[in-house]
């Protein structure tokens, strides 16, 4: 069976204004080559601005996938309403995502926390930096993730305290139901977003969604709010649909909710749902005894924005997490 | 000797997950050591439990000094060890990146938080632990370069390398870092292997600490004096990248003097057995670290060089 690549030509769409392009190639072991690609959208004026729109760091997130797809379709259609170049790259971790797997393959790092990266170091360390390379000098920077496997997220954008205050007029418009400044730093700080950030690229992480799966409802929210996004940035001419403003948070607005117990968690509510004081959240259940080892109920009212979609929970496995002074 | 329970991790599927430590002496908290942290860190739990064997021999004749207490943790992913699963859990999190831990954290966070709780107190910490690349190194110390460390202390290990590495911000969150941070003398111990035993490897490393211990006043002890340790500064390790992928035969052995120019490995094509690249070596110089995998990724690293040493 011929590749795609036989198929369509070299990924050159039909002499259309957009180009796929190999950003950068490591050869693998046996026959075959990890390859970094993305697809430049061009309109009027190209050099005037540029924005990156990158996914897929994590293998096991693929709410992203969507969002290229949709990007892509949207802007090769209207092609003329678009000023500046947008740069999109579904696939940073393309192993990963080929087997599903949240870490590099084989290596078993998490490529998010491999950035900068380092053009003389190991494979996985040059792919970085050719990454950082080939992003940088970009206007803005979105990079779309979903959450992991174990638990369901709204659409949100989370900031690094750091680069909050210059970052949520532009957070505000990409709409999600929440923007979230959260104070993890030193975790941060190996992170593509962070790297970008600190080398002037305005960057930003936007989640929603549950890992392994796409919600399209969560995609097509996301886009709009790209769209919203670029024309703020003087980029795009054409119509957009109307958006939301996201709640703002940071870590002292919300709670988290985490297991005391070992066992099989069943919600009692629904994701994305209001909660007050004292509701159940739901219990947790040993199948071998046959009975409830814990009722959880809440214990501030507010949104549960975070709620648990893996059934298995130790101790401190996280249940749920509530954006506290949210009423229904 | 007292066994004593560090942590506890129950599940329903399996068996309670105990991290047990091993007390000899008492008094002042005086050496901690710890061993596989992650689930195929098997040398390291092998080389724990020989130096357990050991250390209860020597408190039974009386050589455990006065006022000296001993720590020794053999493993902490029990878990993943019987299921051959190097990270924590079904959320596969190292465990060796979540240190200091949280104590209202997921489990992870908890795990290291109730661990580092009881080692902190420690004077002296020694890590047995492993790299994030596969590959075998030459036995040496490693330490962080936090502001903290004290390379004269690691000679006293009497191993022939000391390697002093600057940290990223992805070391923050090691054992190491957050020990030395916290003043506890912080050494990493890496030897040959990993997820299988090496004997030769394991009695130099049970030796060097042995070595440390009675150096340090905590244990009366005869042994060999070891090496005068040469310190390396992790930077000033030369890598030699391969520039094609496929199989790995390598030529130079783990600790050998090799002479610039001279073919040190080839990668040959998976189909058709050619050799696709012949790898010369770009120094003189001792081979410190080398790749064992069969196979090779292009850009990946086959040896790292000590530059212009010689035996």
């Amino acid at each position: 069976m011929k590749s795609f690549k036989e198929t369509w030509g070299f990924f050159d769409n039909s002499g259309g204004r957009d180009m796929i392009e190999e950003v950068f190639s490591i050869e693998l072991p046996v026959g075959e080559r990890l390859i970094i690609n993305k697809n430049r959208i061009t309109g009027r004026k190209p050099k005037d601005k540029r924005l990156v729109i990158v996914t897929g760091i994590h293998g096991d997130e693929f709410e992203g996938q969507y969002i290229c797809y949709e990007m892509v379709r949207r802007l090769t259609e209207h092609q003329d309403e678009l000023t500046g170049t947008v740069d999109i790259y579904p696939a940073l971790n393309p192993l990963g995502l080929d087997v599903a797997s949240h870490k590099v393959p084989k290596l078993e790092m998490d490529l998010n926390r491999m950035f900068p990266g380092d053009r003389g170091g190991t494979a996985m360390e040059r792919v970085a930096a050719a990454i950082v390379e080939d992003i940088s000098g970009a206007d803005m920077c979105l990079d779309m993730h979903a959450s992991n496997s174990f638990v369901k997220e709204i659409p949100q954008v989370r900031l690094n305290e750091d680069f909050a205050e210059k970052m949520i007029p532009f957070a505000k418009l990409l709409n999600t139901d929440m923007v979230w400044t959260n104070a993890t730093a030193t975790v941060h700080e190996s992170t593509l977003v962070h790297s970008m950030n600190m080398l002037g690229v305005p960057s930003m992480v936007v989640e929603m969604g549950v890992g392994n799966r796409i919600d399209r409802m969560y995609g097509n929210q996301v886009v709009e709010g790209i769209f919203h996004l670029m024309r703020e940035l003087g980029m795009w001419e054409g119509e957009v649909g109307e958006i939301q403003y996201p709640v703002i948070s940071t870590d002292g607005e919300v709670d988290f909710i985490r297991s005391k117990i070992t066992g099989v968690f069943l919600p009692a509510i629904a994701h994305n749902h209001y909660v007050r004081k004292g509701d159940k959240l739901g219990e947790i259940v040993s199948p071998l005894e046959g009975k409830v080892l814990d009722e959880i109920r809440v214990q501030r009212s507010g949104l549960v924005f975070t709620l648990r979609e893996y059934p298995f929970v130790r101790e401190g496995s996280l249940l749920a997490r509530v954006l506290m002074g949210i009423e229904g | 000797m007292y066994k004593e329970e560090i942590c506890r991790v129950p599940s329903p599927y399996r068996e309670d997950m105990v991290v047990q430590g091993y007390r000899f002496g008492k008094g002042n908290a005086a050496a901690c050591i710890l061993g596989a942290i992650r689930g195929n860190e098997v040398q390291q739990m092998y080389i724990c439990s020989q130096l357990i064997r050991e250390l209860k021999e020597l408190e039974a004749h009386g050589w455990i000094n006065v006022n000296k207490k001993i720590l020794v943790i053999p493993v902490v992913n029990g878990l993943g060890l019987n299921v051959d699963e190097r990270f924590f859990g079904v959320e596969d999190i190292d465990i060796n990146r979540t240190f200091p831990g949280k104590e209202d954290g997921d489990t992870t966070d908890r795990i290291a938080y109730q661990v580092f709780d009881r080692i902190r107190e420690y004077t002296y910490g020694i890590q047995l632990t492993s790299f994030y690349m596969t590959g075998e190194f030459v036995p040496h110390v490693r330490m962080m370069e936090t502001g903290y460390q004290n390379v004269s202390l690691a000679d006293l290990f009497g191993l022939p390398y000391v390697v002093v590495r600057k940290p990223s911000p992805i070391d923050t969150k090691t054992l190491n870092y957050n020990w030395q941070n916290d003043t506890t003398a912080a050494f990493s111990l890496y030897t040959g292997k990993d997820d299988s035993i090496d004997e030769a490897s394991a009695d130099q490393a049970v030796a060097a600490v042995l070595r440390f211990l009675t150096r340090m006043g905590i244990i009366r002890y005869e042994s060999h004096s070891g090496y005068i340790s040469h310190v390396i500064k992790e930077e000033e390790l030369m890598d030699v990248h391969v520039e094609k992928g496929g199989i790995f035969k390598g030529m130079a052995k783990l600790g050998e003097y090799v002479r610039y120019g001279y073919p040190i490995a080839e990668i040959l094509d998976p189909y058709e057995g050619y050799i696709k690249e012949a790898i010369l070596a770009p120094t003189s110089g001792i081979v410190f670290f080398t790749h064992t995998e069969a196979l090779i990724s292009q850009g990946d690293i086959a040896y790292r060089m000590i530059h212009r040493l010689h035996q």
